[in-house]
């Protein structure tokens, strides 16, 4: 399965990363961030443990804020707002 | 929903407990065979161990400066300096009293070139030689296949011979190599794996800093304070002083300054102490990895001395195990930590038995063997390992079997054959060549890690472009 990056409504955006293993996960994380406006959200679905792991770290050296952090089995389901 | 999620964990919990026990099982069923088989499951539960950190802390070497190239995350470099702190820290004392089993490896450039090849590796991988084994761990379809390039890439590249690979080799090479005496049944005059071995590489000093200085590695000045506080303290907290100003300061001192504090000498300081206490799992990981390892190390001389013997290849014999021994009767046997030495031996050990004749070359024929994986102690190694990270997986609800897509295979193999090469080019990768080395004040290691620092940023320069073109192909849509 591809990677997914889709825009679901005004200032919600959809990262699917669902299957790929490091660095996918991370860079497309960051570039995701990039390309969004400030005060956007971006609700980011992946599997792969080690990439929460840099993408939290990544976010917590930024002062991105993450919102919501959820597990669903092996997925991760994390929404993040860009300042 | 909640029913399934519970009746999932209740499994992944019989699964862990299943892995603990068939290791539980093998180690006294194989101890009541022989005793000689503890040796073998030493090796077996210090790899349960790094694998169980490994997991726990992501702790992948290749993530070290791919994630800070690429995302400016440097915890993992953090996790890794803690680790070989701590392992030289213990690894000192052990050699200090004459129980290290760590043979210096030789220094020189080619282990840049070597380290550098490894690092673009262990980025298009996903995982360096040692994180793609906890990943596999984890049920990762993908980390599978870099297991598999790894091993195959290695096990054909020290056996390639003939004419064409020959007339890559420099004559000095071929002379040196032919020159050194060795036994009939290897054929060090041709290949170009062999005669780079013996005729460039081992022509190489082996020293550590200890040695550099005049100092036996056994002495206390030589074991702590050369070794471990030059070689390894030292350069460790530079490194990090040099991560901290480059990609963690300006960060940590903007946040300051929102908040209305200070931004001296003092705050640096705790923005440096942020920094190595960021990632409290990796850190974790880092301090029990070091301290196992250097553990290791103590135990499997232990064993050696009770046994009466330098290598396992004896214990072998004596249980009269003969096929797969090296021409002086050993197999391979490091005594500390090692990935890739053993994957090459479980493909030279398959050609061998289709009717590939591979022992007359040096890595396998006069160094390692290919020993039946039954008894192959480093394999064991390997395979506890895989089970530790499972059985850390599992208890987090981490595992999961996950099949590689064609784009994930294709970087996976393509990764693993660069490791591949890599360490055959280094004897060993980001473990045997760096880790182990960097934390026993062999300069080699460094060397490697140099190497292995500029691969990892081609890599993450060629991802860079590969994800970018892939992100405005989606954003064509909006």
């Amino acid at each position: 399965m591809a990677m997914k990056f889709e825009k679901k409504g005004e200032g919600l955006y959809y990262l699917d990363v669902l299957g790929y293993v490091c660095p996918h996960p991370q860079i497309y994380a960051k570039k995701a961030l990039e390309k969004i406006a400030k005060g956007d959200v971006l609700e980011m679905v992946f599997d792969n443990p080690s990439s929460a792991e840099s993408v939290g770290a990544m976010c917590e050296a930024n002062g991105i804020e993450i919102i919501e952090k959820k597990k669903e089995g092996s997925t991760f389901v994390w929404k993040i707002k860009k300042p | 929903m909640e029913v399934k999620m519970e009746a999932w964990e209740q499994k992944n919990k019989k699964r862990m407990f299943g892995v603990v026990g068939f290791l539980s099982l093998a180690t006294v069923v194989t101890y009541l065979m022989n005793d000689y088989y503890v040796y073998i499951a030493a090796y077996v539960w210090f790899g349960v161990v790094y694998g169980m950190c490994l997991q726990y802390g992501r702790f992948c070497f290749s993530s070290a400066f791919r994630d800070l190239f690429a995302v400016g995350v440097p915890r993992m470099v953090v996790g890794i300096m803690i680790a070989m702190i701590f392992f030289a820290f213990v690894s000192s004392f052990v050699t200090a009293t004459n129980m290290s089993t760590f043979h210096a490896a030789p220094v020189g450039y080619f282990m840049i070139i070597a380290g550098f090849i490894f690092g673009v590796g262990m980025v298009f991988a996903g995982g360096c030689a040692s994180g793609s084994l906890y990943k596999t761990g984890e049920g990762s379809g993908a980390a599978m296949l870099v297991l598999l390039s790894i091993s195959i890439t290695q096990s054909v590249f020290v056996a390639i011979r003939g004419n064409w690979v020959n007339k890559l080799v420099p004559q000095s090479w071929h002379d040196s190599a032919v020159s050194k005496g060795l036994p009939a049944v290897i054929k060090v005059g041709d290949g170009w794996m062999d005669q780079y071995l013996a005729g460039y590489v081992w022509n190489h000093p082996n020293i550590t800093f200890a040695r550099m200085f005049g100092f036996p590695d056994e002495s206390v000045f030589g074991a702590f304070v050369l070794n471990t506080f030059v070689g390894v303290i030292l350069p460790a907290a530079l490194v990090l002083v040099w991560v901290y100003l480059v990609w963690v300061r300006k960060g940590f001192l903007k946040k300051r300054m929102a908040a209305g504090q200070g931004t001296g000498f003092g705050a640096n300081l705790a923005g440096y102490w942020s920094m190595i206490t960021a990632s409290k799992r990796t850190a974790l990981a880092g301090l029990v990895l070091g301290i196992a390892a250097g553990f290791h190390m103590f135990v499997m001389k232990g064993l050696q001395v009770k046994f009466g013997v330098q290598n396992f290849g004896e214990l072998m014999q004596r249980m009269g195990h003969t096929f797969g021994l090296t021409v002086n009767g050993t197999v391979f046997d490091p005594g500390y930590w090692y990935v890739t030495t053993q994957e090459a031996q479980w493909i030279g050990w398959i050609t061998q038995k289709i009717g590939i004749e591979n022992m007359d070359n040096i890595f396998f024929g006069l160094t390692n063997g290919i020993p039946n994986p039954l008894f192959n102690p480093a394999d064991w190694m390997t395979i506890g390992l895989l089970a530790g990270a499972m059985i850390m997986a599992l208890a987090h609800n981490e595992f999961k079997w996950k099949k590689p897509t064609m784009e994930l295979a294709f970087w996976a193999i393509l990764g693993g054959f660069f490791m591949g090469i890599g360490s055959r080019l280094a004897l060993g990768c980001n473990v045997g060549a760096f880790f182990i080395r960097v934390s026993n004040g062999n300069p080699s290691g460094w060397l490697f890690g140099i190497g292995m620092v500029g691969g990892a940023f081609l890599g993450v320069k060629i991802f860079n472009w590969y994800t970018e073109r892939k992100m405005a192909k989606e954003m064509e849509a909006f």
